[in-house]
């Protein structure tokens, strides 16, 4: 881990209507964590990540990529939406998809090549959907289409990746896969970001974690603010987790 | 009148020509177009759009007191414009769905337009007749004029489409992805709006604001059934709206005073009724064969197994058995027993059947084959 920081998020608010969903967020991301966002329903986890990708306006606050504003610094930060949040019957295939993860440093009007298509392949065979690439989308699973998407931001080839619930409705082979992928990418020096709902999992793939409930409740290394006390500060019951460090 | 006997007037006719080339233009548009409205959810907007069209038209007539179609069409587009743009700021700001906003605004403002033609009609003016063709679209009145106007709108739609290809598709997959890979998806979403608008417009004369979305959807809809590549789709699209268009001209031209395009849009509605059941991959016709093979393949296989498990009881596969401790629950017909030998799996000789080496290895290789099958 370095000394610099990837994401500098500086008294952020958003508010959809009239509630706050993010209220005064200060949050510091040190560059090569693999950090884990935690958080009831409705705490703004998907929000926090969309408002530092640029997708959601914010009502007050800042947000700095590596010193500078995401605007400059797209090429730097890949992204992993939430596998619900597209129509799976798109008429596209499995390496069409990934291709769009190249789209971003081709800018715009220029169109993918024979570069664009090995990187493409090569990130399939990573999450182990190289024999996939020609399917139709809708005929994927549901851990296939995580993969996918996960295959996507790896073509980005950035130093930072943004995930929201990369593990939600996968199977254990699959979760397994994405844990290794993002293992190995904080090795190689990347910072990577998860929103993650299985609190149980926490401490075994994560080294630094974020409580959120609209208002940030604690961030840090995993070892030392995973503890009960923040986790029934953040959920507001009284919360056990059996922490092994 | 024969088919060749229509072709040739095709030829010779210099209006049924121009009425042709116009319909088909205007189709093949508005099938590329309308696949990116259906992929986008959005296979209302037309509709609403359309709707809202109509009292611009009037407005502009009143106006400037000219039945010009290209200054009504300006008035069309301007007001189908205002109603787009109501529907997204009343989905923004209200709490109310875009259905119901869609449903709003093409109520008003289509009743806004009926009221003003009415009106049109009481005026002591000898101009005043023939408005009421953009209501349901009058193909005969198209000029030269107007098919260029279709061809022009149609080139710089390709044009756009084919610049814009990746940033399109990226879009209509994925929105928020677009926007974190640093595209402006507000360009893009008003281009693509944009363009439906205004071949809407360009559609009201021949097809009429009541059935233009139609125009839009139809044949978008039956190339979705065909085919997983979106490049094919549009060029599906295309193709079936091009054919409605000729073909219910042809129609309209061979009977008489049979309205074009109420009879485009039936065209376009029989391709995709066609599309929906004979479609191969998605077709009910298909899918409902795939069913019962499947079905009855099971059925086969489950005997199978249960040879399977009787035969490897035995040191020789080979061994005879009697066909009664085959039973019904698994799967045993006469017909499944004769299917078996027919596949060489299994041998029988009078009430006896043995299984073959082929037959065998099927068994034991049941699931996995299947898992190979399905990967």
């Amino acid at each position: 881990m370095s000394n610099r920081t990837a994401i500098t998020v500086d008294d952020l608010t958003v508010a959809y209507n009239y509630k706050p969903v993010l209220w005064d967020i200060d949050l510091v991301v040190p560059e090569g964590v693999l950090m884990a966002i935690v958080g009831p329903n409705g705490a703004g986890k998907s929000t926090l990540i969309k408002s530092i990708l640029g997708i959601i306006k914010p009502i007050a606050g800042s947000i700095t990529v590596f010193d500078k504003p995401y605007k400059k610094q797209y090429d730097l930060v890949a992204y992993v939406p939430q596998k619900g949040s597209v129509d799976w019957d798109f008429p596209t295939t499995a390496l069409d998809v990934v291709m769009m993860g190249t789209y971003g440093s081709l800018g715009w009007i220029k169109r993918p090549g024979k570069k664009q298509k090995k990187a493409a392949l090569e990130a399939l065979e990573k999450v182990g959907m190289l024999a996939f690439k020609s399917r139709q989308i809708s005929q994927l699973s549901g851990g296939q289409q995580q993969r996918i998407f996960l295959a996507r931001a790896l073509v980005q080839n950035a130093s930072i990746y943004l995930m929201d619930e990369p593990f939600q409705g996968v199977d254990a082979t699959t979760e397994k896969a994405i844990i290794n992928i993002l293992k190995e990418l904080r090795k190689s020096g990347k910072t990577v970001v998860v929103v993650h709902h299985d609190l149980q999992t926490v401490p075994e793939y994560f080294d630094w974690v974020t409580f959120l409930n609209v208002k940030k409740i604690a961030t840090g290394p995993v070892k030392d603010i995973f503890n009960d006390d923040n986790l029934t500060k953040t959920y507001g019951i009284n919360y056990k987790v059996s922490v092994q460090q | 009148m024969t088919i060749s006997e229509y072709i040739e007037l095709l030829f010779n006719d210099y209006t049924l020509r121009t009425i042709s080339i116009g319909t088909a233009v205007l189709g093949a548009l508005c099938g590329m177009l309308g696949s990116f409205a259906v992929l986008r959810k959005q296979s209302l907007l037309g509709d609403a759009i359309s709707h809202a069209a109509l009292p611009g038209i009037a407005i502009a007539f009143l106006i400037t007191g000219t039945k010009n179609s290209n200054t009504l069409l300006i008035g069309a587009l301007i007001s189908g414009l205002i109603g787009t743009f109501w529907i997204r700021g009343i989905v923004k700001k209200t709490h109310l769905k875009s259905d119901t906003a869609l449903g709003l605004i093409l109520s008003l403002f289509f009743g806004f337009g009926m009221l003003l033609l009415t009106f049109i009609q009481k005026m002591p003016n000898a101009n005043q007749a023939g408005l009421d063709k953009y209501l349901f679209g009058q193909a005969a009145t198209l000029v030269e004029n107007d098919v260029w106007l279709m061809c022009i709108i149609t080139g710089i739609s390709l044009l756009t489409i084919a610049l814009f290809w990746k940033e399109f598709k990226l879009l209509l997959f994925d929105a928020d992805y677009t926007k974190s890979l640093g595209f402006n998806t507000s360009f893009l979403e008003v281009l693509i709006t944009s363009l439906i608008v205004i071949s809407i417009v360009i559609g009201l004369q021949t097809v009429g604001v009541v059935l233009m979305s139609a125009m839009l959807l139809a044949p978008a809809a039956a190339a979705r059934q065909w085919t997983n590549s979106l490049s094919l789709m549009l060029v599906l699209a295309a193709i079936f709206g091009g054919f409605s268009g000729v073909l219910g001209t042809a129609i309209s031209a061979s009977s008489n005073n049979l309205s074009t395009g109420p009879i485009i849009v039936l065209v376009a509605a029989t391709f995709v009724l066609f599309s929906f059941i004979f479609s191969p991959g998605r077709g009910l016709l298909f899918r409902q064969i795939r069913f019962w093979k499947n079905r009855k393949d099971l059925e086969l296989y489950k005997t199978l197994a249960f040879m399977h498990t009787i035969a490897e009881t035995h040191e020789n596969i080979s061994h005879p058995h009697a066909v009664k401790i085959l039973n019904n629950f698994q799967g045993y017909t006469k017909k499944s027993l004769q299917k078996l030998e027919h596949l060489e799996y299994v041998t029988i000789k009078g009430a006896m059947w043995s299984l073959t080496e082929k037959g065998y290895q099927k068994a034991k290789n049941l699931y996995n084959q299947q898992d190979t099958v399905n990967e």
